[in-house]
């Protein structure tokens, strides 16, 4: 039972070790940070959480990423379930080539395509716009999105469909008011995929953005300046970036499990 | 006032699933489909929904044609053998899902729902989810959803398949009357020849796609068109036994020779049938026609043994009262009164039936 109690605990220690490190950097002082070792904060400070809050520059980041991801997971979302349905209850010609071929998108990284969005929204317009990053995200997010939520709806069977149509259900409202509760939880779990990966990805969203709508890990990579860098104000921002992830994640908490299985389980 | 099918096929994938069936169902009826599993059944009760197309032949309700017409138009209620509910929904919004649908009145989806549900013992569940049901109250919600929608034609798709029988008898027996009393064209599809006979009503027979036979149960039952029907309509199958007419004389597969005047048929061969339940296992009877072969099984219910047995050429199976011991590989005699035999040409088409006041 100790034993058990001391392995559990010392995994949980290295777990949270490198979290810990980074709020306890961002409650001090670049002076402390740099000066040496210091295990929790000796001089208290808030200011690196008071200066993001107030300085545009840095609240702006947080909030032109929520706007594309947002735009992402919604347009990811209503996208991608009448594809999924489609794969789900129909047959139809190269069915089964089309699927794998919207999951192999995935596996060419998003440098990749870089160049060709940044010229191809350069030129009508939607470079430096929230929808720009939330289209690109979208290649990566809707594939991903279909396979998840086809898996979910596979579990729902056809008879229930036919029930409904028996019953006079026209296709949107049993697909609003019957099937879309029924696959709810299929429908958060790709909502948290597709907000996870939306989130993250800065290759894309720091390519196809500049000044309007930087994101905010763009922001992170430039607290460089002539005075060195600015750690404390990093950290601080490193906090925040991992907030609403959390947030997210507690609402789909229970499950996430069935998501990874392709809700297969 | 009738649902008339005519000449409809299905063939899927170059494959038959449906040749040329043709039935009228009349309302306030009881209609049983039969037959072993891929028989079609299914596939028919697809089509008179409207949930899938026939590639040939018309369907008319009413003296309305029906053939194209998309299930969400017409008057249709289904269950299905596994239980289907909307898991999302409690069991009273399960019920009265149709009546939403039409859009009817909180007062009237009230009144019907309760009384739905009052007549399937659902009402102290109305505010759980169907998952949080019995096998059998789930079954019973579907059943309620058919019945409470008022429509023309209710199919049943084997719906106590999946209940113990316990359940099963229970709602075997409540469904007729539940749905007699609606005047609907009421549809049951099953695999097992005693629910057939015990729901009553009218049955169709069907065999790899094709209605071998369609009309009262007890009638077809009594006298079965072919020996295909007869296997369908039989639990345990109708046995047969080859026979040569000469005359009088019957000459059986394995030698023996059988007289009786029975018949007046021309000479040839010919093939009998019996039920497991006539054939004793005693020699008894004046002019009998006597069988023999060896015990290869024998099934021990309790109040009755079925015995199985070899013979030359075929595999009999007779019921006997109580219990019957009798060891594999055992000499039997079977005896049956020619008066219970029916006579089938070598094509299975019925030549004389049993006495009808025998038959059964």
């Amino acid at each position: 039972m100790l034993t058990r109690r001391f392995v559990m605990g010392f995994y949980l220690v290295f777990l949270m070790l490198p979290i810990y490190w980074l709020i306890n950097m961002s409650l001090k002082t670049n002076a402390e940070i740099i000066s040496g070792y210091t295990l929790w904060p000796h001089t208290l400070t808030f200011a690196n959480y008071i200066k993001i809050f107030t300085d545009s520059s840095w609240y702006s980041g947080y909030l032109n990423s929520l706007q594309y991801v947002a735009i992402n997971t919604v347009l990811s979302i209503s996208l991608a379930l009448p594809a999924a349905y489609a794969f789900s209850r129909y047959r139809f010609l190269g069915d089964k080539h089309l699927f794998f071929w919207l999951l192999s998108n995935r596996m060419a990284p998003p440098a990749v395509f870089a160049l060709p969005f940044f010229n191809l929204y350069s030129a009508i317009g939607l470079f430096d716009t929230p929808l720009a990053v939330a289209l690109a995200h979208c290649l990566f997010n809707i594939p991903l999105a279909v396979w998840i939520l086809e898996g979910f709806m596979s579990g729902v069977p056809k008879e229930i469909d036919e029930t409904a149509y028996i019953d006079g259900y026209s296709f949107p409202r049993f697909f609003t008011k019957i099937f879309m509760p029924m696959i709810a939880s299929g429908i958060g779990v790709s909502a948290f995929f597709c907000f996870m990966f939306s989130w993250v990805e800065l290759l894309l969203a720091r390519t196809l953005t500049s000044v309007d709508t930087k994101p905010i890990a763009a922001t992170m990579t430039r607290t460089i300046s002539a005075a060195g860098m600015d750690w404390g104000l990093l950290a601080a921002a490193g906090v925040l970036t991992m907030v609403p992830g959390a947030i997210v994640i507690w609402f789909v908490r229970n499950y996430i499990a069935k998501g990874f299985a392709l809700g297969r389980v | 006032m009738s649902l008339s099918l005519k000449n409809i096929s299905k063939r899927v994938m170059g494959e038959d699933h449906l040749q040329d069936v043709t039935l009228t169902l009349t309302r306030g009826t009881v209609n049983v489909l039969l037959g072993p599993t891929l028989a079609g059944k299914t596939s028919l009760m697809r089509l008179m929904a409207g949930l899938d197309k026939s590639t040939a032949g018309t369907m008319s309700f009413d003296g309305h044609d029906i053939t194209g017409l998309p299930v969400r138009k017409r008057s249709v209620a289904m269950v299905y053998q596994q239980f289907i509910n909307y898991p999302t929904l409690s069991v009273f919004e399960n019920i009265v899902s149709p009546l939403r649908v039409a859009g009817l009145s909180k007062a009237e989806i009230e009144t019907r729902g309760q009384e739905a549900a009052a007549l399937l013992r659902l009402t102290p569940y109305l505010q759980r989810t169907p998952l949080q049901l019995s096998g059998g109250q789930q079954q019973r919600t579907a059943i309620a959803r058919a019945l409470v929608k008022g429509a023309d034609l209710v199919l049943m798709d084997e719906p106590l398949a999946n209940l113990d029988y316990k359940l099963r008898e229970e709602l075997r027996e409540e469904l007729p009357r539940i749905f007699g009393a609606t005047g609907s064209i009421f549809v049951y599809a099953t695999t097992e020849p005693t629910e057939a006979l015990l729901l009553g009503g009218h049955t169709a027979t069907l065999w790899e796609g094709r209605v071998t036979q369609f009309g009262r149960t007890a009638d077809i039952y009594r006298v079965p068109q072919d020996l295909i029907t007869a296997k369908v309509l039989s639990d345990p199958p109708l046995n047969t036994v080859s026979v040569w007419k000469s005359g009088n004389t019957y000459r059986l597969p394995d030698g023996t020779q059988f007289e009786t005047g029975r018949f007046a048929v021309p000479d040839g061969a010919y093939i009998f049938g019996f039920r497991a339940h006539h054939a004793a296992l005693t020699e008894s009877g004046l002019g009998h026609l006597n069988l023999s072969g060896h015990v290869a099984v024998s099934e021990i219910t309790g109040s009755e043994s079925y015995i199985h047995v070899d013979a030359a050429t075929d595999r009999w199976v007779a019921l006997a009262r109580g219990v019957v011991k009798v060891d594999p590989g055992a000499p039997i005699r079977l005896s049956l009164d020619p008066k219970r035999l029916y006579l089938f040409s070598p094509a299975g088409v019925l030549v004389e039936a049993a006495d009808a006041a025998l038959a059964a």
